[in-house]
């Protein structure tokens, strides 16, 4: 805690001191009130019935509170001819979300490790090289996937999505876990070494224990990336595999048909609730993550 | 109805099962996903399982279909097509010379497609002389949608000319209603736009502007004065237009908050949802001008391997042409049947309405394709045009150098 | 052998990365730059014909646009939303009793995608139904937010919507690097007398400077790929105005059969990321190794 306000150096009156408190809680509640504006009109929309929707203030609180809305989201909404709502697609999401996330972590505590402990020449060039792979836009990459995946015989496959999304991670996993063991000592390496042991070994015993945090990091990381996806999801499955995100774009866009604000914002809530949860518990170790190294850089 | 609809598929399956050996199957790429639009496509789908077909079903929304476009490209580009997906105007030839359609012209043989289609409409859904599509409705673009009880407070007629429109908008603007009600989304420009233009740039102008992109009349003063139109029915709307659904703006005239919409039928729908009533709530007219605008939804098969899939796509290319999905699918969808040879009792006065302008403009030579809903050009080329006129309406560009850019996105589309 | 394996685990670890890199990250490119020297349309196609959609692309008003909007753009959101970072992590690192809360509710837009905001945020933004009307439904008539439906603005509502998703993730960044910083100079500059604001200036936030890179590369990252948010909010409009490169190059190669035209617009971005990373990896790398 850099712990400035209750320092000797800061005196001043007390009154003062309360004051700037005041100050400072009041700013901190103001933002908050900015981040949680459109979650607001979320939440509310999706308690009005359509008629009040129609009528009335889109940005108000609901005269009458419903549940239709997020019964019908979850389980009645049309996302095609199917009018099941959003459960079906949700067991995809999380079929393809786990399986990429655990793969694309674990394969870049390797990479983060060769390159920060296992120095060799070329290694920065493939980090480099790793690192430039975050940036390259994914619409550029859906035409020639989407023949490569044919290719492999992925295409509209659940492990055809889960590959994908391994393949488009690597660059931020490795990114996190390299500038995290970058920090961690050589000499601890060297020891071990000398000590009799392998890499797997040194990796396993050594480098995994003391890698709670970033893993934590990497994994909400990636667990946000590749939930909220839409563009791979859409391109890459085929009927019955289609992850949650296009069965909510397919309750929420409608080109000619009347529009149910309601579903859709309860549908988009469902649809968020499992990054949510992961934010809200999860958050707190997500900084301590941050602040055990991973962006000391 | 219900019954109604058994009998007739009890007798369409007859017919189909007679020449199945497998069970056909399909799976289905479209974007009609949200209520209503769902609900039609679940009508064929029952249709398909009652002959014995099974429906795999591949919804993909948004963007009036581009999100189901990049879905279908994946796919061609995976091998993994699926067996038929919707898709429409001169994209269904593009398609066909990627050479990855297939060949339906048994089955419209076999129905006489060409007989009950309009000859324009057929023509969409031929490439090369071989069938490689089949048409499911009619929506006509060139609507214009009227509250019916602020026009009769305000003392004002369903405008005939354009210069009646301005007037009556002029007249409302005055007794504080918003004229026109807008969604600044650049497929609603260009909707207005192709109707203004149609009204004053006549069928024949259209047809050069719009389908064979002579630079000359682009490039005219005919064009120019559609511009100069444009530029005074941004003064009709309201000042939050941008961005708005177009479902939103025909809330305005429900509600009266503002007098006139123009859109396509789907626009019907919305209105009936609301429990208005043709002509007693709600107006609708053809737009200021001679012509029908159609804007016409198909399903193309895709060449694929699999005997029962093939099989499938007879089946579905049927179905989506037979009377009794074109009646049913299309009082759901507030379009009108693309056959014409369907029995419109149960259809209300507006679809009436479009049924008799389509065959009128149909002998007359002014039944033409919408460029703003993707039937008259290659995305390339009306993505220019909608670009300029979107920049044109958001702006106060001159009409003179609108058409100038005109010219020059023309020239630059390939 | 088993010497030889030993010595070259770590290669061979990296080897199945690689050549996944290199040939779904670099094959990639190199195809699209391919692409973009031919006349593709509704699928690729492989003659080359010249820089034919080079010229496409210059020539077109709207990529201008598109182009121009993604400097106005990435500018305003990297550099306010490290700002806003920065403050909000000072602030919250006042020994706040409800931390865990408040810090929640900064970060959580980061957890929703935009396809769950869009709607709620063209409402709020919109001044018939959102915060105009009920900033003037208090009374304030003359209040007036209208820039989602004003060409010249609409580009920066892209970038207010860009903040309050990720201006947290920052904060979260910049709260760690506050926590990171070795206590013992804080409480000697203190002993010393030197004012809190001195200390923030002069000690902590110059010791915080790799954070500010990692903020910017993630940063940037997400400027040069932002392209939900847009077509969420404004769907590009009003007009084109709110275009960005990643918008442009989806609208051709998927709405519009236009495939060449996208890959080119494809190469050119892909030369805006090189010259913002290049430096980046540059600095990062040799600095620590050599």
């Amino acid at each position: 805690m850099t712990d400035l306000s209750y320092s000797p150096a800061s005196s001043g009156s007390s009154a003062t001191k309360i004051a700037l408190r005041w100050g400072l809680y009041i700013m901190l509640g103001l933002f908050a009130l900015f981040y949680l504006m459109p979650l607001f009109v979320m939440v509310t929309t999706s308690f009005k019935s359509l008629e009040e929707i129609r009528t009335g203030d889109l940005i108000s609180l609901p005269r009458e509170v419903t549940l239709d809305a997020w019964r019908t989201a979850w389980s009645g909404a049309c996302t095609g001819i199917q009018c099941e709502g959003v459960r079906p697609f949700f067991w995809n999401s999380v079929l393809i979300a786990i399986p990429a996330v655990m793969i694309s972590t674990l394969i870049g505590a390797l990479n983060g490790y060769v390159v920060a402990q296992w120095r060799f020449k070329g290694a920065n060039l493939f980090f480099a090289l790793m690192l430039f792979g975050c940036f390259i836009p994914f619409q550029v990459v859906l035409l020639p996937m989407a023949r490569m995946l044919g290719l492999m015989g992925l295409a509209g496959t659940i492990p055809g999505l889960i590959f994908v999304h391994v393949i488009y991670g690597l660059g931020f996993t490795t990114l996190f876990f390299r500038n995290y063991y970058v920090s961690i000592p050589a000499e601890l390496t060297k020891a071990a070494k000398v000590d009799g042991a392998g890499f797997f070994r040194i990796f396993w015993s050594i480098f995994l224990p003391l890698s709670l945090p970033i893993i934590v990091v990497t994994v909400i990381w990636q667990f946000t990336q590749i939930w909220n996806d839409f563009l791979f999801g859409i391109s890459f499955s085929q009927a019955g595999t289609q992850p949650v995100t296009v069965a909510l774009n397919n309750i929420v866009n409608s080109t000619t048909g009347v529009k149910a604000y309601n579903v859709d914002m309860a549908a988009a809530i469902i649809a968020a609730l499992p990054t949510l949860f992961v934010y809200v518990v999860a958050g707190k170790y997500f900084v301590r993550g941050l602040t055990a190294g991973s962006v000391k850089g | 109805m219900k019954k109604q609809i058994l009998g007739a598929v009890s007798g369409l399956a007859i017919v189909a099962s007679s020449a199945a050996f497998a069970e056909p199957q399909a799976e289905v790429l479209h974007y009609w996903t949200s209520g209503g639009e769902a609900k039609s496509v679940a009508v064929l789908q029952e249709e398909f399982a009652a002959n014995g077909g099974t429906w795999t079903d591949m919804p993909v929304a948004g963007g009036g279909g581009d999100a189901a476009g990049t879905a279908l490209r994946a796919r061609v580009l995976a091998g993994n097509a699926p067996t038929a997906a919707q898709i429409k105007g001169p994209a269904i030839q593009e398609w066909y010379q990627e050479g990855v359609l297939a060949d339906i012209s048994a089955v419209a043989e076999a129905n006489n497609w060409a007989e009950v289609l309009p000859a324009s409409i057929a023509g969409h859904m031929q490439c090369d002389g071989t069938w490689c599509a089949a048409p499911v409705n009619v929506h006509r673009v060139d609507w214009i949608w009227a509250n019916a009880e602020v026009l009769s407070a305000n003392g004002i007629e369903m405008p005939t000319t354009w210069d009646e429109f301005n007037a009556a908008a002029g007249k409302l603007q005055a007794a504080g209603i918003i004229p026109l009600a807008h969604g600044g989304q650049s497929w609603q420009d260009a909707t207005v736009f192709e109707a203004v233009a149609l009204g004053i740039l006549g069928a024949d102008g259209f047809q050069k502007a719009f389908v064979e992109l002579d630079t000359e009349t682009l490039t005219s003063d005919e064009m120019k004065a559609v511009f100069d139109q444009m530029r005074i029915m941004r003064g009709f709307v309201d000042s939050n237009f941008s961005g708005r659904d177009w479902n939103l703006a025909t809330a305005m005239v429900m509600n009266g908050e503002a007098a006139f919409q123009i859109m396509g039928d789907w626009a019907k729908g919305e209105f009936m949802a609301a429990g208005q009533v043709p002509g007693e709530d709600f107006l609708c007219a053809s737009t200021p001008g001679e012509g029908f605008l159609y804007n016409v939804d198909s399903f193309a098969m895709f060449a694929i391997d699999g005997e029962e899939k093939q099989q499938g796509q007879a089946l579905l290319a049927e179905l989506v042409v037979g009377q009794n999905f074109q009646k049913v699918f299309n009082l759901n969808k507030g379009s009108i049947p693309a056959r014409t040879d369907v029995s419109l009792d149960a259809f209300d006065n507006c679809a009436i309405l479009s049924a008799k302008d389509m065959a009128a403009s149909s002998e007359g030579g002014s039944l033409l394709p919408s460029y703003a809903h993707g039937m008259a050009l290659r995305g390339a080329q009306s993505g220019a045009i909608t670009d300029v006129v979107t920049a044109h309406f958001n702006s106060d560009m001159s009409s003179d150098d609108a058409v100038q850019m005109l010219a020059n996105a023309i020239a630059n589309s390939l | 052998m088993t010497k030889w394996l030993e010595e070259n685990t770590p290669k061979l670890v990296l080897a199945p990365s690689f050549v996944a890199v290199l040939i779904f990250v670099y094959g990639f490119i190199a195809w699209t730059a391919w692409v973009s020297l031919t006349r593709s349309r509704l699928l690729p196609k492989y003659e080359i014909d010249g820089f034919i959609q080079y010229d496409r692309l210059f020539a077109s008003p709207r990529w201008d646009t598109a182009f121009g909007n993604l400097f106005v753009f990435g500018f305003l959101f990297i550099v306010i939303a490290m700002v806003l970072g920065l403050i909000l992590a000072i602030l919250l690192d006042q020994n706040i009793r409800t931390e865990g809360a408040i810090r929640t509710i900064y970060l959580y837009p980061m957890a929703l995608s935009m396809i769950v905001t869009g709607t709620a945020w063209k409402w709020i933004l919109n001044p018939g139904l959102g915060l105009e009307a009920t900033v003037r439904g208090w009374g304030f008539e003359t209040f007036t937010f209208d820039w989602l439906v004003n060409p010249d603005m609409a580009i920066y509502t892209i970038v207010i919507a860009a903040i309050w998703q990720s201006s947290g993730f920052v904060m979260a960044l910049f709260l760690a690097g506050l926590r990171s910083v070795d206590q013992e100079i804080i409480k000697a500059a203190q002993v010393d007398g030197i004012p809190t604001w001195r200390v923030y200036t002069a000690i902590i936030i110059p010791s915080m400077a790799p954070i500010f890179l990692s903020a910017f590369i993630v940063l940037s990252h997400l400027a040069i790929k932002s392209f939900d948010l847009v077509i969420a909010l404004t769907g590009g409009g009003p007009g084109y105005a709110t275009d960005l490169p990643a918008t442009y190059m989806y609208a051709m190669a998927f709405s519009r059969g236009d495939i060449g035209q996208a890959a080119s617009s494809a190469m050119i971005m892909m030369m805006v990321v090189f010259a913002i990373i290049v430096p980046y990896l540059y600095s990062e790398l040799r600095s620590k190794d050599d």
